[in-house]
């Protein structure tokens, strides 16, 4: 038995729960990691103020996952290497950036991802380095890494360490491929991930290479299910007192993005596909489901017909001979003829503006949109969810003020708030080793003249 | 290979020793305990699978003749039978099913009151259910949940512990019937299509195929659920939860906002690699057996540009590749780093070099070869597998991935993706397949939330 231990958690749903403090506060944890900090630094939030997160990871699949725990008010504290300026984090000084400044305070997808994040900065090569992390790990709730498998425990901190140090600490491993298998030590990102577990083969269309995905997802839905993988084991401590390891392998989450696919296809006994066959813009029941062109240059539109019904009502629309054949009044016909179609279809929506059309075919109750580009869904006529508040401006001490992805959820009572930038390197040594970890201003002029912060 | 744990003693991944809880040696989930009732509909069964496989006991509540996600395409052994939809099976692991008739409420009953007007019938089976339970998860209309009496402003006072999820295309004030929406339209909408395609513009942009807009809009859903769960343990209050599918697909295009929101550029989708603002070049290969790699970040460790040579000379392909010598620069010069890139002439010609050289040897190899001598030699790459190939692949079945649940009604064993997260003491796990139609409507109306938990 490691850590404190209650009895297992309450069976009655908790509604009938007594509404008093947790069984971790019972226990005499902390309710709010921001006691006594400086108001400047204070998170907004206020959902997760009771969580500490020691945060190694960096990047955008780490970066992510802990960026929505600081949007919802937990103290996460991203620990970065001095020795190269936080330069493993590539988007910490690299493109895109604001405005001509260049340098590793300047990256903006680095500001995106790491708003309301502390930053301190630790020589994990020196004893004094590793020891100052030890104490900063016995007290924090989460630990967070997401270097290749492997890496972070023969840097001298297996888990089985962080548990000397924290019984209930949670500790969550993000990495490429696991914790264990062949390909632990290979380095990864997104868009390996994705070629490695499917995502990449089944976005493309036929007789072509693999489109892929012409982004990082799954550094985004890594992210996610980091951050699922964080505040799940947390529900679990914070009934039990019980903290755990957990190993996120993106190429597995991102496996398990294919479920229905890899199903349909175990179901049907069928052999694997070749390169070239997918249709990713058809599916199995509806025709037409396309990207059509539009009046202008690169404009597109998606439509979709979801039954007969919609067929009719996009019959009418388009108004022309061949829409009102009877032989495509059934799905089946429509899907087996879905080429020819698809070449009419095409010719018809050529002629219109793509948001004009969509705007008329959605009324007419069809699914359809225009395909947009980031212009027209932040700022156009139409953004993206209206009054959502989807992009918040934050205040980082170096780059300024800077538009930043909101989070796509509104919570009725701790909704998240994001308005203080991402760290500089280092810019909270002070708060972190002096007020929090109690080293003096002799030892951390020390420590910087070491070369150790 | 089967459905199995995956965690030793101790709370550490990986091992194969199951913690054996006290009620029979049935491992326990993360979640085990939580109560989650799941109003059946499209945007919701998967963050209600993802739910149900870290444990908890989560009930989908369906309408009399079976959910409409029921009549989804593809079906087994091509029928449509109500039982047999894939995305059915694969989204309602781990769940208990009911059926209920709340339409029928929706359309009779006056809305908007709090009191308790359920009675005997559904709709009182329905609050008694929901009065005992952690987690609503519904992507109802907002007039519908309201004819059930559930006001997002007010719920709390009738259930004042009870977290209320509610995921719809644009957010619960939004999202009204007459804005019809599927995969496609959304995710064309939301940015993450025109980011993707090819070179080639007369092809149309690509929208990746699985159902993606239900999983980022799903796994927004859970992140924040499990967030209002935490503070609700702290201050004994629920609250509304709203998600928006819209919304999490416009913060997951990565480059495409955050490039527009910097500088105002617009990114160009580009043939199996990043959309950017400036052409980059290609890094997607096919390789000499047919299949396609893809090309990692370059290489910007000078160990990396040394192991390079070595590889270019193993397969003899210096006299191919006179760029040897940039490769040879970048040894000697210690390698190259990102921000160099933008201040010293030469680094960019090095970094291209090294591309270059993975290119010549992804041509020359087998896919397998390829991706295999490179990360190898610590130089990031990759190989394009298909969904089938890829839970079948080496280091998928090393790690026992793949789940093999044999379903009691038809005999058959579907193969399912794993755990997407290996929890030391409280694992992931598959607990059933999805339930038929009504499975446990009597056992759950006469016993509660109580019946046949500890067997899931």
């Amino acid at each position: 038995m490691d850590g404190p231990r209650l009895t297992d958690g309450p069976h009655q749903a908790s509604g009938s729960r007594d509404a008093g403090g947790s069984p971790w506060e019972e226990l005499g944890a902390p309710a709010d990691r921001w006691a006594g900090c400086p108001p400047d630094l204070e998170g907004r939030g206020d959902a997760l103020r009771h969580i500490r997160v020691c945060d190694l990871s960096g990047q955008l699949a780490g970066a992510g996952a802990t960026r929505l725990l600081a949007a919802f008010g937990a103290q996460v504290i991203r620990v970065e290497d001095p020795t190269n300026q936080g330069g493993w984090d590539i988007v910490r000084g690299g493109p895109p950036h604001l405005d001509e400044r260049r340098g590793i305070e300047f990256g903006a997808s680095f500001n995106n991802h790491n708003p309301e994040k502390l930053g301190v900065t630790l020589n994990l090569r020196t004893a004094r380095g590793r020891e100052l992390l030890e104490r900063l790990i016995a007290v924090s709730d989460v630990v967070t890494e997401n270097f290749a498998g492997g890496v972070f425990a023969r840097m001298g901190f297996p888990y089985e360490r962080l548990r000397e140090l924290n019984p209930s600490i949670v500790y969550v491993s993000n990495s490429g491929f696991g914790s264990s298998g062949p390909y632990r030590d290979f380095r990864t990102w997104g868009p390996i991930v994705q070629a490695m577990s499917g995502l990449t083969f089944t976005s493309g269309l036929p007789g072509q290479p693999p489109a892929g995905w012409g982004y990082s997802y799954m550094d985004h839905m890594g992210a996610y299910t980091m951050a699922i993988a964080v505040l799940a084991a947390l529900w679990h401590r914070d009934r039990t007192g019980e903290g755990q390891a957990v190993d996120v392998c993106t190429v597995e989450a991102g496996i398990a993005l294919t479920g229905t696919d890899i199903l349909e296809r175990h179901l049907g006994g069928r052999p694997p596909r070749p390169p070239g066959t997918v249709h990713a813009n058809r599916d199995p029941q509806m025709a037409p489901h396309g990207i059509y062109p539009a009046r202008g240059e690169d404009r597109w539109i998606a439509l979709a017909c979801r039954d007969d019904d919609d067929w009719r009502r996009l019959a009418a629309e388009i108004g022309q001979p061949w829409a009102r054949e009877t032989t495509l009044g059934s799905a089946a016909a429509r899907l087996t003829g879905q080429d020819a179609l698809d070449e009419l279809l095409g010719a018809w929506t050529a002629g219109f503006d793509a948001a004009e059309l969509a705007a008329r075919l959605l009324a007419a109750g069809v699914p359809a949109s225009p395909v947009r580009s980031a212009a027209e869904r932040i700022d156009g006529p139409r953004p993206a969810t209206p009054d959502w508040g989807l992009w918040p401006t934050v205040e980082h001490s170096r780059i300024g003020p800077a538009r930043v992805e909101g989070l796509p959820v509104h919570l009725s009572e701790t909704d998240w708030s994001l308005r203080r930038g991402a760290p500089c390197l280092g810019e909270h040594n002070q708060f972190v080793f002096g007020q929090l970890l109690g080293v003096d201003d002799a030892e951390l002029a020390d420590l910087a003249a070491a070369g150790v912060l | 290979m089967s459905v199995r744990a995956q965690d030793p003693p101790n709370g550490a991944p990986g091992g194969s020793a199951a913690r054996q809880d006290s009620s029979g040696g049935v491992p326990r989930g993360p979640l085990f305990g939580l109560r989650v009732l799941e109003l059946a509909g499209e945007f919701t069964a998967y963050p209600g699978k993802l739910l149900a496989d870290l444990g908890a006991n989560v009930v989908v509540v369906e309408p009399p003749g079976g959910a409409a996600t029921r009549g989804r395409a593809p079906f087994v052994e091509g029928t449509s039978h109500p039982e047999s939809s894939i995305s059915w099976r694969h989204y309602n692991t781990s769940k208990r099913g009911i059926v209920l008739d709340l339409a029928t409420t929706v359309d009779s009953e006056p809305t908007g009151g709090n009191g308790d007007r359920g009675g005997d019938g559904d709709l009182g089976r329905f609050e008694r259910l929901l009065a005992d339970c952690d987690v609503l998860l519904e992507g109802w209309p907002a007039a519908d949940t309201a004819a059930l009496g559930l006001d997002p402003a007010r719920f709390t006072r009738r259930y004042p512990s009870l977290v209320w999820t509610t995921v719809t295309p644009y957010g619960r004030a939004a999202s009204g019937p007459d804005r019809p929406v599927t995969d496609l339209t959304l995710l064309a909408g939301a940015g993450p299509v025109l980011s993707c395609g090819y070179d080639d513009h007369a092809l149309p942009p690509v929208r990746g195929l699985g159902g993606q807009a239900i999983h980022v809009g799903g796994s927004f859903a859970v992140a924040a659920t499990l967030t209002a769960l935490l503070y609700r343990t702290r201050s004994g209050r629920g609250q509304h939860v709203d998600v928006s599918v819209d919304a999490a697909l416009n913060v997951t295009c990565e480059l495409a906002t955050t490039q527009y929101l910097a500088d105002g550029q617009l990114v160009s989708r580009q043939t199996g690699r990043h959309a950017t603002a400036s052409p980059t070049n290609q890094t997607q290969v096919r390789a000499a057996d047919g299949q396609y790699v893809v090309l990692g970040f370059p290489p910007r460790a000078a160990a990396q540009y040394a192991a390079l040579v070595e590889w270019i000379d193993e397969v003899g392909l210096r006299e191919a590749f006179p760029d040897v010598v940039l490769l040879e620069l970048g040894v000697e010069r210690g390698g190259v780093s990102i921000v160099s890139l933008g201040t010293d002439p030469l680094a960019q010609p090095i970094w291209d070099a090294s591309r270059a050289a993975m290119m010549l040897l992804a041509e020359h190899l087998p896919a397998a070869e390829f991706f295999l001598g490179c990360q190898r030699r610590a130089i990031v790459a990759g190989m394009v597998a298909s969904p089938e190939e890829a839970i079948r692949g080496p280091h998928a079945r090393a790690r026992e991935f793949a789940v093999e649940l044999p379903d009691p009604h038809t005999g058959r064993v579907e193969l399912h993706p794993g755990a997407p997260y290996r929890f030391g003491r409280t694992p992931w796990r598959i607990s059933r397949p999805a339930p038929r139609l009504g499975e446990h409507t009597a056992a759950l109306l006469t016993a509660g939330w109580d019946a046949g938990r500890d067997d899931g």
